[in-house]
């Protein structure tokens, strides 16, 4: 059964972790995954994969903050499929750092790639969402938006920007049947946790409620449902995949 | 084509209107019907179109179909 038959998702941040098991997840159920990330070799790694297991995705190279760029791809592909139906803003940096410590650029940086850079692919796409009457947004935010974590200030403050983002965004574009969510995800095993040592990884899994951490495929899993056609009725609302973590 | 005809065919597409209410007076907001997200599409169609660029300032004045036609003759003179 393909969810998302005809489909044309565009994931940002795709060629691994979180977004490219969601670039997967989405692909394997029929839609066309287009994977944008900063590396040209990466995207073309990504891209591979899916074509290898023979389900459709194409890729570029782009920098999310760069609007020039996002504009001509999104233009490209919107005249490319004659439609964008799904569009996850994904792409997120961390320049972890305690608040007396942290450097303007780290503050800046984290801001810019997580929070105006899902604005610009938000503000580019709609309006091709817009004309169609349809579209689905979905925004990757972190229970860290929600809860805050010391030495992740800026990262916390554009994740819950993020969140705010989504709600707002999801009133402009209700009354032309595009609907905005975000998921918010927990401890999840990636490349980037990867390199934490047992003793943190101990003291994470200790505060969550189900005892582990979460997998990319748990969240791609909650993504498929909010962007398919199952989730008609939802918008506005930003749904945790922690284990439980904070209720 | 001539520019009112061209906007008016923009008006018509855009706010799914028939060619017979789009007169001079006819508000976009009272009189066709259109709400606050399709008046910036409006706008951003003008732009497109016209591969003009028509500042946020200048589009709040541009409510009626009159004033539309008006400020396009006078910009693509």
């Amino acid at each position: 059964m393909n969810k998302l038959n005809d489909k044309v998702a565009i994931i940002t941040g795709s060629a691994r972790g979180i977004g490219f098991s969601i670039a997967e997840k989405l692909a394997t159920n029929g839609a066309t995954s287009v994977i944008i990330d900063l590396d040209q070799q990466a995207v073309d790694l990504a891209v591979q994969k899916i074509d290898d297991q023979g389900f459709r995705a194409i890729g570029f190279a782009a920098n999310v903050t760069d609007q020039e760029q996002i504009t001509s791809i999104f233009k490209e592909i919107y005249e490319e499929f004659d439609a964008v139906d799904i569009l996850i803003n994904n792409a997120g940096i961390t320049k972890d750092g305690l608040i007396m410590k942290m450097k303007e650029d780290d503050w800046d940086s984290v801001i810019n790639v997580n929070l105006k850079g899902t604005f610009i692919c938000t503000q580019k796409i709609c309006r091709f969402m817009m004309k169609k009457r349809s579209g689905v947004i979905l925004n990757i935010a972190s229970v860290i938006g929600l809860m805050g974590n010391a030495g992740q200030a800026n990262y916390a403050a554009s994740k819950g920007g993020i969140i705010a983002f989504t709600k707002s965004s999801a009133k402009e574009f209700a009354s032309r049947n595009i609907r905005v969510n975000a998921i918010a995800p927990g401890f999840i095993q990636t490349e980037m946790t990867e390199n934490l040592s047992q003793e943190v990884v101990d003291n994470y899994t200790a505060a969550i409620p189900l005892s582990r951490m979460g997998s990319a495929d748990d969240v791609a899993n909650l993504c498929l449902f909010l962007v398919s056609d199952d989730a008609s009725y939802i918008t506005g609302q930003t749904i945790q995949v922690d284990g439980g973590l904070i209720m | 084509m001539d520019i009112k005809s061209k906007v008016t065919e923009i008006i018509v597409e855009e706010l799914g209107v028939e060619e017979s209410e789009v007169i001079l007076d006819a508000s976009f907001i009272e009189d066709l019907g259109a709400d606050s997200l399709d008046t910036v599409e409006l706008i951003m169609k003008f732009e497109e179109e016209f591969d003009i660029d028509i500042n946020d300032e200048e589009a709040e004045k541009l409510t009626t179909v009159g004033k539309a036609i008006e400020y396009l003759e006078k910009k693509l003179k």
